[in-house]
């Protein structure tokens, strides 16, 4: 009797043993919260349709927490299989330890341009050890009523710009631009960032930089700060300590013509302007109509392998997934504003978002020049840059002072720039 | 022969909780980041440095600006409110005394009330009355006619810091208020008879008699006051950000502590510089508490009742 129990015990572990072995659940580390509802909506069901036995668990953290969070975890080794990855130093310093496995030999990597890699990369790019995502791109946003009731046209060079910010200016019904300089992010991010890469020629001044071949201090880099300068006339009242979400609010409420900004603003802006206005956007401007333009894609987001994860193979099964084309429409859709990084052109259901990918084809993509390797030491550049280029909007610090105040700075750890 | 008392075990056991808990948080703590200041990192660890850390604190073109900028910054703070929130808030105490004054108690309700505010809604909510956009302070200027006296103050290097020096004293007027209230309740009304006798009133009164009186409450408020603002960080960090913009106007030690301690965006923490600024910072006040305890604490008179 006891003899047939044990048997039959036996045999239920042993059965329910198989059944859990091709059922593998694997865990996404991940600091994007608000995106819970599409990936259990969206995402894992279209990934589990296709892949019976791999289950998908999305466990976030909150954003600011998510860097402590996953760095005690790996140590303790109960993190996920899964990790998102944040671009460049706080992923590359995983890597170096160990903890990401490396993830060059992934066959949809060959989907993303070296460019989209960048962030998770080894400085010499020999090895890469997270799946693309997504990025944000850089741009204007303006309230195309606003533009057809002052008959104006979304410029295409500097020259234009500033005669539209002119026209808008005279009207009076609108303040022309919403920016505000005490956030200093602003400036730097929305500002600096945004219509820089047309100065420097996006990726090869970026590198140039680098590796030593170029000064803060040439052309290039101040003539994006004497834009900067020229912008101070047409930003609104007291724009000194106008916050960031002041700028939103211009902008959302209709108050403001042409808001430079990021992508990732199209999800929130919409719901607010609930139709009160059609909003249109434009690239940075090009010095002379026919010139190359350029525009920053910058790479945000990314998907890793946790190097200790007992699911190796059904992890980079889903890795291969998150590289593919279903995903980057599924994706991108989802979520207006993050772009997929697939080479691979993705249909988009939003117009606006579908104006910002629309630049990638004849702008050269670039990714904002403070990020790689140049903001390791004291002082930080990114954040001298938000000082600097606040300043200069302020008109407290000429355009030249402040780039020869970056150069000095970056000049002062950084090898390539010593001499 | 004498027997040797016992020992007073009990004044130990009593003593125990408060040495043991001030010990656990406050000391601790205190020699542990004194301790962090004297190390550096390096490949593979933290290794002892000395005193390199000060060396590049005091001797680094970059970081000894910050920290001179930081302490001007933090000296100017503390200037307003020796200057402003202490005399005003005396002032208020007088009034309040004054056995005239109809609805004293809600006055004094009234004006305490900020004390108890977080420091967060307190920023935020001048943040908005300040508001060049959503304000309504360029509304109430502009109904008495002196709109052109608006400006973007919390956004302008020259007046970044005094307005926010001058926030933090809306909200704290309340504890010098209180403080000296107390000290001019307790002058007994014998000293106010007998000056009235000798026909001395009003304000003579209040300068001969009661503000030698309540100068002792002042040295403590004075140095209250020091210690407050040299730890301050709350107020800046909330309305101005950790970068304390703009260009570092309105950076004090505590912001840059917090900036350098914990990083900030792309820049990693430095717990060994941060810590240095910290012994810094704890050191100028250790200074400036023994400056007011040896030097005029022991010269301030007493007077017996």
């Amino acid at each position: 009797m006891t003899g047939k129990l044990r048997l039959a015990l036996l045999a239920s572990t042993m059965l329910a043993g198989t059944a859990a072995a091709q059922d593998v659940t694997l865990t996404v580390e991940s600091w994007r919260n608000d995106d819970l509802q599409i990936w259990q909506d969206t995402i894992i069901p279209a990934f589990e349709a296709a892949n019976p036995g791999i289950k998908i668990n999305f466990a976030p953290t909150a954003p600011a927490e998510y860097n402590a969070v996953l760095n005690s975890k790996l140590d303790a080794g109960s993190a996920g299989d899964l990790i998102t990855c944040r671009p460049f130093d706080a992923s590359l310093e995983l890597f170096n330890k160990g903890q990401l496995a490396d993830l060059t030999d992934l066959a949809s990597m060959a989907n993303f341009s070296d460019v989209a890699k960048s962030a998770w990369q080894t400085d010499d790019g020999s090895a890469t050890f997270c799946v693309p995502m997504a990025s944000v791109i850089h741009g204007f946003l303006y309230n195309k009523n606003a533009f057809e009731e002052l008959g104006l046209e979304p410029p295409k060079t500097v020259d234009q710009f500033y005669a539209v910010l002119d026209a808008i200016k005279e009207d009076g019904t609108y303040i022309p631009m919403a920016m505000g300089t005490p956030d200093q992010w602003e400036a730097a991010t929305m500002g600096y960032q945004n219509i820089g890469p047309t100065y420097w020629k996006g990726e090869e001044g970026r590198k140039a930089l680098i590796d030593g071949s170029q000064k803060l201090t040439d052309d290039a880099w101040v003539e994006p700060f004497r834009q900067l300068a020229r912008w101070k006339d047409y930003l609104g009242d007291g724009f000194e300590a106008q916050t960031y979400p002041d700028s939103q609010n211009l902008f959302t409420l209709g108050r403001a013509a042409i808001y430079p900004t990021g992508s990732w603003e199209i999800g929130v802006f919409e719901p607010q302007i609930e139709g009160a206005f059609e909003m249109g956007a434009f690239a940075p401007p090009v010095a002379a109509e026919g010139d190359t333009c350029y525009i920053s894609d910058h790479t945000d987001i990314a998907l890793g392998l946790n190097a200790a994860s007992p699911n190796a193979d059904a992890a980079r099964t889903f890795l291969e997934w998150v590289g593919s084309d279903e995903f980057a429409s599924l994706y991108a859709n989802a979520l207006p504003g993050f772009f997929s990084m697939n080479s691979n052109p993705v249909e988009m259901q939003n117009p606006v978002a579908q104006e910002f990918v629309s630049w990638r084809e004849n702008c050269e993509p670039t990714i904002r020049s403070t990020y790689q390797i140049l903001s390791r030491g004291t002082p930080n550049l990114e954040n001298e840059t938000w000082n600097a280029s606040a300043n200069v909007i302020n008109g407290t610090e000429t355009p030249e002072a402040a780039a020869e105040r970056l150069q000095e700075g970056l000049a002062s750890w950084y090898e390539p720039q010593k001499n | 022969m004498a027997q040797r008392k016992a020992f007073r075990w009990h004044i130990v056991v009593f003593l125990a909780p408060a040495v043991l808990v001030y010990t656990a948080i406050m000391i601790i703590p205190l020699i542990g980041t004194l301790n962090l200041s004297l190390f550096g990192k390096a490949e593979g660890g933290r290794v002892f440095v000395g005193l390199a850390n000060f060396a590049t604190l005091f001797g680094d073109p970059r970081w000894s600006t910050a920290f001179w900028n930081a302490l001007a910054n933090n000296a100017w703070f503390f200037l307003i409110h020796m200057l402003v929130q202490n005399p005003v808030g005396i002032m208020l105490a007088a009034l309040l005394s004054s056995p005239r004054l109809r609805m004293a108690a809600f006055y004094r309700t009234a004006i305490f009330i900020p004390t108890i505010l977080s420091f967060v809604i307190v920023g935020f909510v001048w943040k908005l009355i300040l508001s060049p956009i959503w304000g309504i302070a360029p509304g109430m200027l502009d109904a008495v006619g002196l709109k052109s006296l608006f400006a973007p103050w919390l956004g302008r290097e020259g007046t970044a810091l005094t307005t926010l020096a001058l926030v933090s004293v809306w909200q704290f007027v309340g504890i010098p208020m209180m403080l000296i209230y107390a000290a001019l309740l307790s002058i007994p009304d014998e000293v106010i008879e007998a000056a009235e006798i000798d026909g001395v009133t009003g304000w003579s009164q209040f300068w001969k008699i009661k503000l030698p009186l309540i100068l002792p409450s002042i040295g403590i408020i004075s140095v209250l006051t020091f210690v407050a603002n040299f730890n301050a960080f709350d107020l800046i960090y909330v309305s101005q950000g950790a970068l304390a913009g703009p260009n570092f106007a309105t950076d004090i030690l505590g912001t840059f502590l917090y900036r350098t301690f914990f990083g900030f965006q792309l820049q990693l923490g430095d717990p060994h510089m941060g810590a240095t600024i910290a012994t810094a910072m704890f050191g100028i006040i250790l200074v400036g508490v023994c400056i007011y305890l040896f030097a005029i604490q022991t010269r301030l008179r007493r007077y017996q009742f």
